[in-house]
């Protein structure tokens, strides 16, 4: 095939460009409005149940979920929008690292027992990978270690290979496919179907206490920020300008000295890090994980919250995130039936109408 | 499946060592390919193919299309495995054991028959791209431009003639800017040898003739080995020129007397 | 009401020996269960014919009692007397038989059957024994034998009395049923010698006996077990073949992915169930050539649809194959949900013709079942049709030329967007095909797509583009390595074995098994 791979060739500068129609004060203030906004809600959520300033627990998970949504949007931005490498997979991740704090979230309500979907199948001990999950500082290293070496394997293999455009595509989603089959057997040792649930404490703190649920969701927002000011100061080092190259003209960028491989791996694996953290922070807080999460169709959704957005900007995933999951809520509360419908229009009329998104619509407008 | 199309993967992905590496051309010859032969699907693209290129060398390619010209260039850079025969930059590197990216930090540049650059960045930023450098991830990770390299930059910026588009993204300008910001981007690279395949392909006449003069100034520091179809282009930079036919060398010399070689007229003009 | 009179007379005539053999359903239905089973052993060992009706209403769950237990027969709603029974006082009740009456009333009726005068009776009956005839039944079975003439009904008695005299108190008639069993190829045979040799068996001889001839009986049943993982390998892979030959059509001719391609054999499948339907409401009297009208009518639709996406979606994202890919997932969302509002989320029901039930017994333990190779004759014609359509064809020329050459082709004159239009029509409706298939050997449902698309893809990343003979190997070569890794490891570590290997392959040949060569362009 030789087919571009990139229609949109013209918006490297991200954050900068969008923001330089706005003017960067004004770009500037905005984003610290809307971070004071997400950092004032854990602490509205904290006031009497009855003020009438009070955030309820239903919106501040939901929005707190979100948040996390928005890391992996801007975690598969990172390799679609820039590097131009569409993974379908990155569920797989997200659920790694949400499996991770999971088994630490399991302990930690078994108390000295085992988890009691062990008892249940009568296992006698703990699988050798539940080994250490009790403590909370190998769990961190698990949430980053699981989804970074999986990542780094496949993504070894795959941009050794030259594996890219649709190939690539198809064979993330494999690879999230067979996670979840794995899962889904119980003796995999992660709960089969049900996954993990009824958690009681994370460091000791009740989970479902006010307190800890404000505390999560700021862990969340600084996360958010975090990977916000990582992807901005990678996108305008040398490294983000060969990946916009990389995704533009590969040859040409191996004929000028660079090997393309170091390049997407780093990318790739940063990326399905992000994602694990995300998973990790997303667990306590909602309170469930199961195999479902690996499933295709959630993988190739975050690939519509990125094109909402407008890929290859930074702001652009968050949006898309933040626009698809509101309105996912508010469709399956109000017509369920109909909600696929709208998430398939969705996929078209973005492709079809709006290549670069909802920023690339907005920057439009104001050049007119 | 042959060769052809499965090479590199069993390469290393550590390059690294090969930068800043001088080439030995301790008898004069950069290049030297010697009994190459490539087939695709019983097709003979090449065959016995034999060709030198001496040191500060500007060596024109000519012949009728399906010579086997691109195929040749596939073969220096690594893209194309030969099936048999030598292939050596200086005298002491095995181009056919290299991969792409090892042999362009070897110091072969290469400039597409079509016009490739990176559209998406800005002109700057191609040149910035190219400059020879560490080329590692954790080296652009922390890379910044130093006064120097900046300066380097706005020379070439200069000599290709396009400072006033800097910060143009590429994918904007001409066919022709387009082919020098490619040119600007081989010298940012200072290869040892630069590979161009039709260089003046879409320009207008103005800018052929600066392209002759560019390329001129550029023999004796570097080795050009041009394809080019343009006989006036080729009149007005070569000293010596090479005619390939069906895969091998049908005769080398000036343009003069390639041009008077009856084999040559026949496979041009048809008996 | 002449058909009522007419039954009535039926049932009078049926129920005709039993009056003669006075007492067999009185006793029945008064006895205690544990009575009941001695009386089923007793009449399995001393057959009548006579008994026949009486044992059929028990096991159709027919047969009645009364408070006063006497026996009835329920028909039709009525209550017909057995015997000397008088009217029904009150409302009789059904007999219920546990799990072990069950299994004793399947063996008593094989007793039964084996005085019958068909063979195939007579054959299935023996079969019947040779999994549960009791001690008491030797004396029968050794007459049958004596008094069969029919070769295959006399093995399989053979085996079933030497399954009997393996409990034998006398060495030689062990030794006798020992050797007998090691020239069957069932899978029985095996359970019974394990048995012997995991149990008290003292007699050296008999143990060696025992040894050799499980050994030749794992032989023969080895031989059917491989035969069978290749069968259903093959099945699997033909099944893959038809979903996957579509989609590498459209991905060698415009290299974007149709991620709605699943869809199209779900709906291939929903078509199935209209026809069938519409058959059903009519041309009853046809219903078994439905599968047959389902085809071209499947094959337009889903052509048609294609066809139509072609035009108002996919047409307009050439050579933006990631967004093709995600706006083709888009479509499948609408066409499976839309599918799950018309028609429910339930699977729908898909009833075999009565030519495709059934199977060809190959071996005692390899039936190979019609529907299936009915399958894999059906995909390779399908192969055969559509390589005389790309190779035989203008339409296939200019296919083939858009392939390798999008810009040449249309120079010289090829209506390249007319060609893409009908190549995804003719993918789309090559999956149709493959979604009538489909619904003759699995479960029809909205979802039906999705178990199937993932494996397609592997399948065209695999075979490579552009060339049916990789899509072809890739299938078959996916459907056993399926199947055979499937008992081994199980179906998901299967699964995931197999897509590590593809990665690997892909190592050394990335563009796939069978890939056009020539100048690397890109």
């Amino acid at each position: 095939m030789n087919m571009p791979m990139n229609p949109m060739p013209l918006n490297n500068s991200l954050l900068a460009r969008a923001a330089g129609k706005l003017g960067p004060r004004a770009s500037l203030g905005l984003g610290l409005l809307v971070l004071a906004v997400l950092v004032a809600l854990p602490l509205l959520h904290l006031l009497p149940a009855d003020s009438a300033l009070h955030v309820s627990a239903y919106t501040l998970t939901l929005v707190g979920k979100i948040l996390c949504y928005a890391v992996v949007a801007l975690a598969l931005d990172l390799v679609w929008g820039y590097a131009g490498m569409l993974s379908l997979g990155h569920g797989l991740f997200f659920a790694l690292g949400g499996y991770a704090m999971g088994m630490y979230l399991m302990r930690e309500s078994a108390g000295d027992g085992l988890p009691a979907f062990m008892t249940f199948l009568s296992w006698t001990e703990l699988p050798w990978y539940w080994y250490g999950t009790s403590s909370f500082l190998w769990t961190l290293c698990l949430v980053v270690l699981a989804p970074g070496l999986l990542a780094l394997v496949f993504g070894f293999f795959a941009f050794r290979s030259r594996i890219k455009g649709v190939y690539f595509s198809i064979m993330t989603q494999s690879l999230t496919f067979a996670g979840m089959l794995l899962f889904f057997r119980n003796e995999t040792g992660f709960g089969g179907n049900n996954g993990f649930t009824s958690f009681r404490s994370i460091l000791g703190f009740d989970i479902t206490a006010t307190g800890t649920r404000a505390v999560l969701f700021l862990c969340i927002v600084a996360l958010l920020a975090g990977s916000l000011y990582l992807g901005l100061r990678l996108a305008r080092s040398k490294f983000g300008r060969v990946l916009t190259a990389l995704r533009d003209a590969e040859n040409r960028l191996m004929f000028c000295g660079y090997d393309p491989r170091g390049y997407k791996l780093f990318i790739w694996v940063l990326s399905a890090v992000l994602c694990g953290l995300a998973g990790a922070l997303y667990v306590p807080l909602v309170g469930i994980i199961n195999p479902s999460e690996m499933s295709p169709t959630n993988s190739i959704e975050a690939a519509v919250w990125v094109a909402l957005g407008g890929r290859g900007t930074l702001i652009g995933p968050l949006l898309g995130a933040g626009l698809v999951n509101g309105m996912k809520s508010w469709f399956t509360v109000a017509f369920p039936e109909y909600w696929l419908f709208f998430l398939g229009a969705l996929f078209i009329v973005i492709t079809l109408y709006l290549p670069k998104g909802v920023i690339g619509l907005l920057r439009k407008e104001k050049e007119q | 499946m042959n060769a052809a199309t499965t090479h590199q993967a069993d390469l290393p992905l550590d390059t690294g060592h090969l930068v800043g590496k001088g080439v030995n051309v301790r008898h004069g010859t950069i290049l030297t390919l010697e009994g190459i032969n490539v087939s695709f699907d019983g097709f003979k693209a090449l065959t016995d193919l034999n060709l030198y290129i001496g040191v500060g060398e500007l060596r024109c390619i000519i012949g009728p299309n399906g010579a086997g010209k691109t195929t040749m260039m596939d073969v220096i850079t690594g893209k194309t495995r030969p099936d048999s025969g030598e292939a050596w930059f200086g005298e002491q590197l095995d181009l056919t054991r290299m991969s792409e990216v090892q042999i362009a930090q070897a110091g072969i540049g290469r400039k597409f028959q079509k016009p490739t650059v990176f559209e998406a960045l800005s002109v700057f930023e191609n040149l910035e791209l190219a400059q020879k450098t560490d080329k590692s991830v954790l080296a652009s990770l922390r890379a910044r431009l130093s006064g120097a390299q900046r300066d380097r930059i706005d020379e070439v910026l200069a000599t290709i003639r396009l400072e006033g588009s800097r910060q143009r993204p590429a994918g904007l300008l001409s066919h022709g800017q387009k082919q020098f910001l490619e040119i600007g981007m081989l010298l940012m690279q200072e290869p040892h040898l630069l590979l161009l395949d039709e260089p003046v392909a879409g320009m207008t006449d103005a800018e052929t003739e600066f392209t002759a003069e560019l390329f001129k100034s550029l023999a004796r520091k570097h080795s050009l080995m041009v394809v080019e179809h343009d006989m006036g282009f080729v009149d007005a930079i070569a000293d010596h020129v090479t005619v390939l036919h069906q895969g091998h060398v049908l005769a080398e010399g000036s343009l003069e007397q390639v041009q008077a070689n009856e084999r040559v007229i026949e496979v041009y003009l048809g008996r | 009401m002449p058909t009522l009179l007419y039954r009535m007379l039926l049932s009078l005539a049926l129920l005709l020996p039993l009056t003669s053999h006075a007492g067999d359903a009185a006793d029945f239905v008064a006895a205690s269960p544990a009575r009941q089973a001695q009386l089923l052993e007793s009449w399995a060992a001393a057959p009548d014919p006579a008994r026949l009706p009486l044992l059929d209403a028990l096991q159709n769950g027919r047969l009645v009692g009364d408070i006063a237990k006497q026996p009835f027969i329920e028909q039709d709603g009525r209550y017909v007397a057995v015997e000397d029974a008088a009217q029904p006082q009150g409302i009789p009740k059904k007999l219920r038989l546990n799990n072990r009456l069950r299994g004793l009333l399947a063996t008593t009726q094989a007793s039964h059957q084996l005085l019958d005068q068909d063979s195939t009776v007579r054959l299935a009956a023996a079969r019947q024994l040779q999994k549960s005839a009791k001690p008491a039944q030797l004396a029968l079975l050794d007459a049958r034998l004596a008094a069969e003439d029919d070769k295959a009904v006399r093995d399989a008695l053979a085996l079933a009395l030497a399954n009997l005299q393996l409990v034998d108190s006398d060495p030689a008639v062990r030794l006798a049923a020992v050797r007998l069993l090691g020239e069957s190829g069932e899978p029985l045979a095996r359970t019974r010698l394990e048995a012997l040799l995991a149990s008290a068996e003292s007699d050296s001889r008999v143990r060696k006996a025992a040894q050799t001839s499980l050994s030749q009986v794992e032989r023969r049943l080895l031989l059917g077990e491989l035969l069978g993982q290749a069968f259903s390998g093959l099945s699997l892979g033909s099944i893959l073949l038809l979903a996957a030959l579509g989609l590498a059509i459209t991905f060698g001719l415009l290299g974007v992915i149709n991620m709605a391609h699943g869809e199209m054999l779900m709906l291939g499948a929903y078509t199935t169930w209209l026809v069938q339907g519409a058959f059903q409401k009519f041309a009853p009297g046809y219903l078994d050539l439905y599968p047959l009208a389902a085809l071209p009518v499947a094959f337009l639709v889903t052509a048609a649809i294609g066809m139509a996406l072609e035009r108002t979606v996919i047409r307009h994202l050439y050579g933006r194959p990631l967004e093709t890919l995600l706006a083709t997932w888009g479509i499948s969302l609408i066409l499976i949900q839309a599918v799950r509002v018309l028609f429910g989320a339930q699977n729908v029901e898909v009833a075999n013709p009565s030519w495709l039930s059934g199977g060809l017994q190959l071996l005692p333990n390899l039936v190979l079942p019609y529907s299936r190779l009915a399958i894999i004759g059906f995909a390779l014609f399908v192969v055969v049709l559509t390589w005389l359509l790309l190779n035989r064809t203008r339409l296939g020329l200019n296919v083939r030329a858009v392939t390798q050459n999008r810009n040449m082709a249309a120079c010289c004159g090829v209506p390249t967007g007319r060609v893409d239009m009908l190549a995804f029509g003719l993918g789309s409706g090559i999956a149709g095909l493959g979604g009538v298939a489909l619904s003759q050997i699995g479960n029809v449902g909205p979802d039906l797509g999705q178990s199937y698309i993932i494996d397609s893809f592997l399948v065209v990343v695999l075979g490579g583009v552009g060339q049916l003979a990789g899509t072809v190997m890739a299938a078959s070569g996916l459907g056993i390595a399926n199947k055979l890794l499937e008992p081994q490891i199980g179906a998901v570590l299967g699964k995931i074995l197999i897509l590590a290997l593809i990665i690997l392959f892909i190592q050394k040949r990335p563009q796939g098994l069978f890939a056009l060569k020539g100048r690397v362009i890109d």
